[in-house]
């Protein structure tokens, strides 16, 4: 999921695309199904167990709207952040003169991912001390490496029949870039902000442990005091949310997806 | 290819579009230059092929004039303008591009594809559309049913014709083509080779076409440019030319066997001159007949009439001697006809087949013109191979003056 690439070929394009269709489809059901089985889930514990007084504050309503509130701020800010950075530099990755960076640069995004993600997080938190920005940082730093690979792979892959013959006809090399290569990366480029958008928003529950907010407080709350039914609750909201992203994503990815390829 | 368009193809050699001028091109880490010192002259309204073995830099020299690969040293003239260091995004869109992939753009419709350059050059979207309806058909594609298709729709033929109408677009006065036949298979191959002499039959536009197969250099080509490694100029001639007097034996070589037997198809039926045969009808009394054939001693035959003036039957003498079979039945059925469209290598084809040393030459209607003989080629071969000797050694006299 992380780098999708098509293959090229007029063969094996056709079958990737039907097969895609279908995927994308099964996609688009199983996501929500899941959800909702999560949810029905949810719902019979909290109808069923029984539920304590801490366990009631520690999921009272007004805390978690601001959690869920703050929680989608570090996720969706830090997506923008990751999609402002990797983008553009996986555009000047792929152009002639720096394209020999592309390697070392990718190489070394890939090591940065080895870092356990609370690790990173402690890292910045040393460095940038409390507050949800910090984490928004982190984040960021985490999740830029499946959208500047994918932004690489998706440009790369654009055949190069189609760019000569734009350059051949007189677009300039902006105009190739808007017109040509970037509509076509498209599929393969949403792929990886998807991928970063879920992982922004799954990474967000930590951080509470540098004061950032989020979901990650009820769970750890929950943790703190025993109360597994708060735990379950909170990391059961985390997870719908990120289904639930994740399957709008997938949405945007199949009506973004520029007709004819 | 006539006579008459070999002195056309003379008559405009003065007057190049596109002039290169002593151009060179070395690429960055190589010391052999892909183009070395090359001067060229593209006449207007001719098809210009550049052909060679792979590597020898024909294709470098093609990007050259578009400017798609700079050049090192040298400067390319267009259109009486040196254009060696205009905006070359300017430049492109004057000239019509054509590569082996196409290179459609997937995501834009057909229309869209067809209109990329008249969209950049700003015209408005009622003459774009127009244009693109324009061009569709002139490539022989409906214009309701392709127009808002994506390429992908397409059939390789499909995709091909729409390329050149692509590059058609604005109407440029030259088209560059860079083996824009070359992936596509024999059969689609020559259809659109055909549909594309008779396009530009009509268009006159000034192309420089590039290939790696002599045998569609010949076919394609008003002037052929053989091309050796470095892009040096091996031979620079007509097809006709070129067979019948090759330069040197890099030129033999690369022509391959069977020169003159390709000389051969360049040249139609219709455009010599027919021997005649005594003629008879089915009414011609058989004494006036024995004269007729007594008359022309070279001939062994007659040729039997029909009613309608179509060739029916060969016969000699013995026949027309023996009365008991009527001359509607004597002698030997005409096997083959050959008709004006026919190339001299159709004719002697068909004469190989034939019993007799000749074939006869009807007109649309299958009626009787004259007779193609073994000796009428053997003449015309002759004819270009003394044409084509005389213009080397002009060539060398020019070359040794200057």
């Amino acid at each position: 999921m992380t780098a999708a690439t098509q293959p090229a070929g007029r063969f094996t394009r056709w079958r990737s695309r039907t097969m895609g269709d279908v995927t994308g489809w099964i996609g688009l059901v199983i996501t929500p199904a899941m959800a909702l089985l999560l949810l029905a889930t949810m719902l019979f514990v909290w109808n069923t167990a029984e539920i304590d007084q801490t366990t009631r504050n520690i999921l009272e309503g007004a805390k978690l709207r601001a959690q869920f509130e703050e929680h989608l701020f570090m996720a969706a800010w830090s997506t923008v952040f990751v999609i402002g950075i990797a983008v553009p530099a996986g555009i000047f990755l792929t152009r002639p003169r720096f394209k020999r960076y592309a390697t070392p640069v990718l190489t070394f995004a890939s090591s940065g991912q080895a870092i356990p993600a609370y690790g990173l997080l402690i890292l910045f938190f040393t460095w940038l001390g409390t507050g949800p920005w910090t984490a928004i940082a982190a984040f960021t730093l985490y999740a830029i490496l499946p959208v500047l690979r994918n932004t690489i792979v998706g440009l790369e892959q654009v055949d190069d029949a189609i760019i000569e013959a734009g350059r051949g006809m007189g677009l300039s090399k902006m105009q190739v870039l808007r017109r040509i290569e970037l509509p076509l990366s498209v599929p393969v480029i949403l792929a990886g902000i998807r991928t970063a958008l879920v992982i922004n928003v799954g990474m967000a529950a930590l951080a509470v442990f540098i004061g950032g907010g989020g979901l990650g407080e009820t769970i750890n709350s929950g943790l703190k005091l025993r109360r597994d039914i708060a735990t379950f609750m909170g990391a059961g909201i985390v997870a719908l949310l990120a289904l639930v992203i994740d399957w709008l994503a997938a949405l945007a990815e199949r009506y973004l997806r520029p007709k004819g390829i | 290819m006539s006579t008459k368009e070999n002195s056309r193809v003379e008559a405009h050699t003065s007057e190049a579009l596109i002039h290169l001028d002593r151009v060179s091109k070395i690429y960055p880490g190589t010391e052999q230059p892909a183009v070395d010192d090359l001067t060229l002259d593209v006449p207007e309204g001719e098809i210009l092929i550049l052909v060679g073995p792979s590597g020898c830099g024909k294709s470098t020299t093609l990007r050259l004039i578009n400017r798609t690969i700079e050049p090192t040293s040298g400067r390319i003239i267009f259109e009486g303008e040196d254009v060696t260091d205009v905006n070359p995004d300017h430049l492109r869109r004057r000239i019509g591009y054509v590569i082996q992939q196409i290179g459609l753009f997937p995501h834009r419709t057909i229309a869209e594809n067809i209109g990329t350059v008249p969209q950049l050059l700003g015209w408005d979207k009622s003459r774009i559309s127009a244009r693109v309806d324009e061009l569709l058909e002139m490539v022989g594609m409906e214009p309701e049913i392709y127009r808002d298709r994506y390429p992908k729709e397409l059939s390789g033929g499909q995709a091909q014709r729409v390329g050149v109408a692509r590059a058609l677009g604005a109407d440029p006065d030259v088209l560059l083509m860079d083996e824009p036949f070359g992936a596509i298979d024999p059969i689609t191959r020559d259809r659109l080779q055909n549909e594309f002499l008779r396009l530009q039959a009509e268009l006159r536009k000034t192309i420089v076409f590039v290939t790696h197969d002599i045998d569609e250099a010949i076919k394609m080509g008003d002037r052929i440019a053989i091309l050796r490694a470095e892009s040096h100029i091996a031979q620079l001639d007509t097809p006709e030319r070129i067979l019948a007097q090759p330069a040197d034996e890099f030129v033999e070589d690369f022509l391959g066997g069977g020169a003159t037997l390709k000389g051969l198809n360049l040249r139609r039926v219709g455009e010599i001159e027919l021997g005649r045969l005594p003629v008879i009808e089915p009414t011609t009394p058989r004494d006036q007949a024995i004269s007729l054939l007594r008359s022309s001693p070279d001939d062994d035959f007659l040729l039997l009439l029909d009613g309608e003036g179509r060739p029916s039957r060969w016969i000699d003498e013995a026949n027309l001697n023996d009365p008991s079979t009527p001359l509607e039945r004597a002698g030997l059925t005409v096997m083959v006809r050959v008709e004006p469209e026919d190339t001299l290598a159709d004719a002697l084809e068909y004469m190989l087949q034939s019993a007799h040393g000749g074939a006869c030459v009807v007109d649309a209607r299958g009626r009787y013109q004259g007779v193609i003989r073994l000796e009428t080629i053997m003449r015309e071969i002759n004819a270009m191979q003394e044409a084509a000797r005389r213009h080397a050694a002009e060539l060398r006299a020019q070359e040794e003056q200057s």
